[in-house]
């Protein structure tokens, strides 16, 4: 069995996520890196699985989109098949899964994911945070790559589980600024989708704010 | 019995494959389903068999089934072998979504379904699918509206009007008089329920209808309208026959309908 360390896996991407009373806010770094070379300064690092639940992706190159797009079309298919949209807990249970299936095999999917969705009916948001290694937990705000080492803390001070979007995007922007002022990588932005109980949507998020450095 | 329906696999000396034949018979005793190309939508049709007292109507499934958010199939003969050949085909749908990202064209899902028939009539240990399907939809951006059938021998074919299963020869007489090239939404809403009215008896309560325009979900007919349809097509009729009757100048006749309180009057 061939597993990478932690340390193996790439950390220079940023992966954010924020639950608030009725949304779910994901943010995914822009860039795509090759050692120091930037090889595209506008990715998605998303896709949708259905209509309320999104899934954002990094780690080994390759690996993150045949993963991502194979678990949508699984679920896709389940809807199909069953005329029901799955709930977001049952995808993220469907997706560890499927990474505990495949860490056991000849050649795992080193893919560290966030999930976040919005049940349509009660409106309730739901963030797992899920990595290589086919850990899955619940959470409130959650974050992947270095982004953990500077936003968690900020995350933990700051968010409470009854904030509005609006509130929320702001404590993205503080999540933004801490990367500016501490990480040294220019990681080209962020992309931000919004999901809520209407679905999924793309936000307009400043990602030209110039931070000093303190 | 010959010994040559035994076997699958096995041709009868004058060239027939008997089980494929028992198979279409088996289409011929389904009920019956209808699919009609208007000008830029498609409309398929079905009979319901009619619910028991004690079925739960709500969750009994349907002869109409969705193979991808584009594409929409109806079947006539063996319930449970639909199923199995749907969910290939749905499984199809969404492989090659993720082999190719694009969607399935309506001509390659149909080729595969029928491939998958073809494949059941030539090898041993198995049975024919006992079904025949409309595949209908819209390719990626394009809004012509598609319409095919299969049969249990593998074959497909493409049509702009056409029925399956039970008295589908008269159904399918009927769109011949009465199809026109590029009608509208109701025209052709209204035409598939006047051709499934041919064949059923009970009226509105066993028909069911879909609806599929280019880029968008498949629509699903409310009870309600397909009511409101059956009625406008019967009073269509009844006044047709009316007329018919009072050229024709028989007095007696004309005497009935002049008579007040019409056909609702009891004795």
């Amino acid at each position: 069995m061939l597993v990478y360390p932690a340390s193996f896996l790439n950390m220079d991407f940023v992966l954010l996520g924020i639950t608030g009373k009725d949304f779910v806010i994901v943010a995914a770094s822009k860039a795509i890196m090759r050692g120091p070379t930037i090889i595209k300064a506008e990715d998605d690092k998303t896709r949708a699985l259905n209509n309320h639940t999104l899934m954002a992706f990094s780690g080994e190159a390759g690996d993150t989109v045949q993963f991502a797009e194979y678990i949508q079309a699984n679920i896709q298919l389940y809807t199909m098949r069953n005329d029901t949209e799955l709930s977001t807990p049952a995808v993220g249970n469907f997706i560890r899964g499927e990474l505990a299936r495949s860490l056991r095999s000849r050649s795992p999917y080193t893919v560290n994911l966030l999930l976040g969705g919005v049940d349509p009916a009660t409106e309730k948001p739901h963030l797992y945070w899920i990595d290589y290694l086919a850990s899955l937990a619940p959470v409130p705000y959650a974050a992947h790559g270095y982004a953990q080492y500077y936003c968690l803390s900020l995350l933990d001070k700051h968010h409470n589980p009854n904030i509005d979007l609006e509130e929320g995007m702001k404590l993205l922007g503080m999540c933004t600024d801490e990367l500016k002022r501490r990480l040294p990588i220019d990681y080209k932005g962020v992309l931000v989708k919004v999901i809520t109980k209407d679905g999924v949507r793309e936000v307009d998020f400043d990602n030209d704010k110039v931070v000093r450095s303190a | 019995m010959s010994g040559y329906d035994r076997a699958l696999s096995v041709f009868s000396p004058d060239g027939h494959v008997f089980q494929v034949e028992y198979a279409m018979e088996a289409v011929k005793r389904g009920t019956c389903a209808v699919g009609v190309k208007g000008k830029d939508i498609v409309v398929l049709g079905c009979e319901k068999r009619s619910a028991l007292k004690l079925q739960d109507t709500r969750i009994t499934p349907s002869k109409i089934a969705l193979v991808d958010d584009h594409v929409c199939l109806a079947f006539a003969g063996l319930n449970a072998d639909a199923r199995i050949l749907i969910d290939k085909a749905r499984l199809e749908a969404q492989s090659h979504r993720l082999t190719v990202e694009d969607p399935v064209t309506i001509e390659y899902i149909t080729k595969y379904i029928a491939s998958v028939q073809q494949r059941y009539t030539q090898s041993g240990g198995v049975r024919p699918f006992g079904i025949s399907t409309l595949v209908v939809g819209f390719d990626k951006n394009d809004g012509t509206p598609r319409l095919y059938q299969t049969e249990p021998s593998g074959i497909y074919s493409a049509w702009k009007a056409n029925a399956i299963g039970r008295s589908s020869k008269t159904v399918r007489e009927f769109l011949e008089r009465n199809h026109q090239e590029d009608m509208d939404r109701e025209q052709t809403i209204q035409l598939t329920i006047k051709s499934l009215l041919e064949v059923v008896q009970t009226g509105a309560k066993n028909i069911e209808v879909a609806i599929m325009a280019p880029g968008q979900r498949v629509e699903m007919l409310p009870d309600d309208q397909i009511e409101a349809y059956v009625k406008s097509i019967e009073t269509e009729k009844q006044e047709e026959a009316a007329k018919k009757k009072t050229a024709r100048g028989s007095t007696t006749t004309a005497a009935i309908l002049t008579r007040p309180g019409g056909g609702e009057s009891t004795d």
